[in-house]
């Protein structure tokens, strides 16, 4: 093949079979690797507002129990996880509320409202949160972790704004 | 730079002879009926790439499959193209190697020395009937659940032993998840190993024979 362009048979064979091989490759390929993926690139649930109760029910500086449930649908199935807290009122106005996630942030159970000792009490390990959700005893880290977006809807129910993940 | 490394590879592992051996050997006068093998190992290893691949969202149970499939069709990226390509490679999968079958056949290729390839064909035959039947089941849908239902009927019927052969298919008298899961398990595992394996001496015994040559007037 010395200094002309044409190339024998057999490369010919030789070249096409790579590049249709390759086309296929990649045709196929490709959709592959992003069907493998496809689950990592998906968004999470949908943030929601959420109503956890009316406004008027709220006694001031009483915490509130409320709770309510997420249901996720991963592909072919659905999972609903559980959610919690204490709503504590202070005034008269709906903007002065205290409202708090009732998941210990130590290990993640969950807190009750103890009125005797006026404080969130954990019945995993003794973690001790007062009615600010503050620290008192325990191992906790950090304080309980607040839901600081709500708002009062029109018909008088006070409702969280719940961010997905 | 390259090359020295292919060199010393080849040095060790033999390249140039293995490329000799499986994609240079001489070949009778080329014939397109002799492509067939080939392409059923083509078909083959894309069933089993693309089998592969749908173990990611499948499950095997009867509470799940049907659902799983749908997400597969509808909900995950591409997994249309990915079940559509095992779909239908499965009916041609059956085609193509029973036309292969049939070549060798007419031809006379099953004869001295290739009598155990011919029989290693008709075992790879049956093994991939037995793909077919086994992933029909798997959608867990209407037709597959009473196309099963007369499949393994009819191998009850064989006498004296076909309740145990029922039985054995079931897992059990009746239809049920354990029916589901050892097709299952048939169709990834057992088969697809069963078919790899007999394939490996099929080929074995082709690149150590050679293709037979198209019979002519004299023999």
């Amino acid at each position: 093949m010395s200094g002309s362009n044409e190339i024998s048979r057999r490369d010919f064979i030789k070249v096409t079979t790579g590049i249709v091989g390759g086309l296929i490759g990649v045709a196929i390929g490709l959709p592959s690797i992003s069907y493998l993926i496809d689950p990592a690139l998906r968004e999470g649930g949908k943030d929601a507002w959420i109503s956890i109760g009316k406004f008027e029910d709220m006694q001031i500086g009483m915490p509130y129990p409320f709770s309510f449930t997420r249901v996720q649908v991963n592909g072919w199935e659905r999972t609903s996880s559980s959610f919690g807290g204490y709503a504590i009122r202070k005034s008269d106005d709906s903007k002065d509320l205290l409202i708090l996630n009732s998941r210990c942030t130590h290990l993640a159970c969950t807190v009750n409202w103890h009125a005797e000792s006026d404080a969130f009490l954990c019945p995993c390990h003794d973690a001790k949160f007062s009615k600010e959700g503050q620290v008192l005893d325990g191992p906790p880290p950090r304080p309980l972790d607040v839901y600081d977006e709500f708002r009062l809807s029109e018909d008088g129910h006070i409702e969280i704004f719940f961010k997905a993940g | 730079m390259w090359k020295k490394v292919y060199e010393w590879l080849d040095e060790r592992l033999g390249l140039n002879d293995i490329y000799t051996n499986l994609l240079d050997r001489a070949e009778p006068k080329g014939n397109w009926w002799n492509t067939l093998g080939s392409a059923s190992m083509f078909l083959f290893v894309m069933q089993g790439l693309t089998g592969i691949f749908l173990t990611i969202y499948y499950t095997p149970s009867p509470d799940h499959a049907y659902d799983s499939i749908q997400y597969i069709m509808e909900g995950v990226a591409y997994g249309w193209l990915i079940r559509g390509i095992h779909h239908w490679g499965a009916t041609l999968m059956v085609i193509v190697v029973f036309i292969h079958l049939l070549r060798v056949f007419v031809t006379a290729s099953f004869k001295f020395p290739r009598e155990l390839t011919w029989l290693i064909g008709i075992g790879l035959f049956l093994a991939t009937l037995g793909m077919g039947f086994t992933g029909y089941l798997l959608p867990w849908n209407q037709r597959a659940y009473w196309a099963t239902t007369v499949g393994t009927q009819i191998a009850g019927s064989v006498p004296f032993i076909g309740e145990f052969i029922l039985k054995a298919l079931r897992g059990g008298p009746e239809l049920s998840a354990l029916t589901l899961q050892r097709f299952f398990s048939a169709h990834i595992w057992m088969l697809p190993a069963a078919l790899a394996g007999l394939i490996g001496v099929h080929l074995y015994l082709i690149i150590k024979h050679g293709e037979s040559h198209f019979p002519t007037r004299e023999d």
